[in-house]
């Protein structure tokens, strides 16, 4: 458990509430991202002004910390683009199938005390944790 | 107008959320997800976070009836589980867990334009699109031979 951070977790899980929070106080829109970026590639462009601006918001964040000396993100990632490639598709063909993804439903779904999104939710973490198991561990383990 | 601007800061608080609480790494993400490894919890302290104040702004926002900057609350009205709910999530889970990305910190590590991110983004969107077409011509599929055992 080394690696546990439990205080910024709790902050920076509090600023993704508050956003959440604003976003529906102030719009009226649930803050599922999925869902907002799915909707500039998949609807028409009637309403595709705010889901740019809450977009362009999430890019903005980590080049504002850049300006306050940070540095820009750099995650690691899969060596096998393959393995990038299938996903990315598996995450978009899944969150656009299941209606929503850790944010829509893990965050949003739940603090409406949704059945679906407390489903999904589950569904999906049990589907991710199977996953990591199998990639690092190997079936037998 | 003001309400793209609301968007665009919330946008912004979401983004700086993500970097703050480590959520952008992957590694992180799947520190929490290798249960059977060295495991970090971290991200229930995220998710817990993020959880209590949402579900305190929703509470207002209920109250309240109306959105500030806009007509109307738009809450999601369904409640039934159906088969694309469970599979989507099914699908999304083992997409998350072989790299360690969902949507919100994929997007936000966009502003480091390295070459694995903006791959994983584009295969999300074709995914996305992809879906949509699946789902459409289904549907196409489906009406046409209704109409034909009409017929």
């Amino acid at each position: 458990m080394h690696n546990l951070t439990p205080v910024s977790g709790l902050v920076g899980g509090a600023l993704i509430g508050l956003a959440s929070a604003l976003l529906m106080l102030l719009t009226g829109r649930i803050a599922g991202i999925s869902g907002i970026f799915a909707g500039l590639l998949t609807r028409g462009n009637g309403d595709a002004a705010w889901r740019l601006a809450f977009i362009a918001g999430l890019i903005a964040a980590p080049l504002l910390a850049a300006l306050a000396g940070h540095a820009l993100p750099a995650p690691a990632m899969p060596e096998r683009v393959a393995v990038i490639a299938i996903g990315g598709l598996l995450v978009g063909f899944g969150t656009r199938m299941g209606s929503g993804c850790t944010s829509g439903h893990g965050v949003c779904g739940s603090a409406r005390l949704s059945i679906r999104s407390i489903t999904a939710t589950v569904i999906f973490m049990v589907a991710a944790v199977l996953t990591v198991a199998i990639v690092r561990h190997g079936l037998g383990a | 107008m003001l309400a793209v601007f609301a968007s665009f800061g919330s946008g912004l608080l979401f983004g700086a959320g993500l970097l703050v609480s480590g959520m952008t790494n992957p590694e992180k993400v799947l520190g929490f997800l290798d249960i059977f490894g060295e495991w970090d919890a971290t991200l229930a302290f995220v998710m817990a976070g993020a959880v209590a104040v949402t579900a305190a702004g929703f509470t207002v926002a209920r109250r309240r009836g109306m959105p500030l900057l806009a007509t109307t609350l738009r809450w999601p009205t369904r409640h039934d589980i159906d088969a694309p709910l469970v599979g989507g999530a099914v699908l999304f889970g083992i997409g998350w867990g072989l790299v360690g990305l969902c949507p919100g910190p994929a997007l936000v590590n966009l502003a480091g334009l390295s070459l694995p991110v903006i791959v994983f983004v584009v295969a999300m969107g074709l995914g996305m699109v992809g879906h949509d077409f699946w789902r459409d011509h289904e549907l196409t599929s489906a009406r046409s031979s209704e109409i034909r055992a009409d017929g």
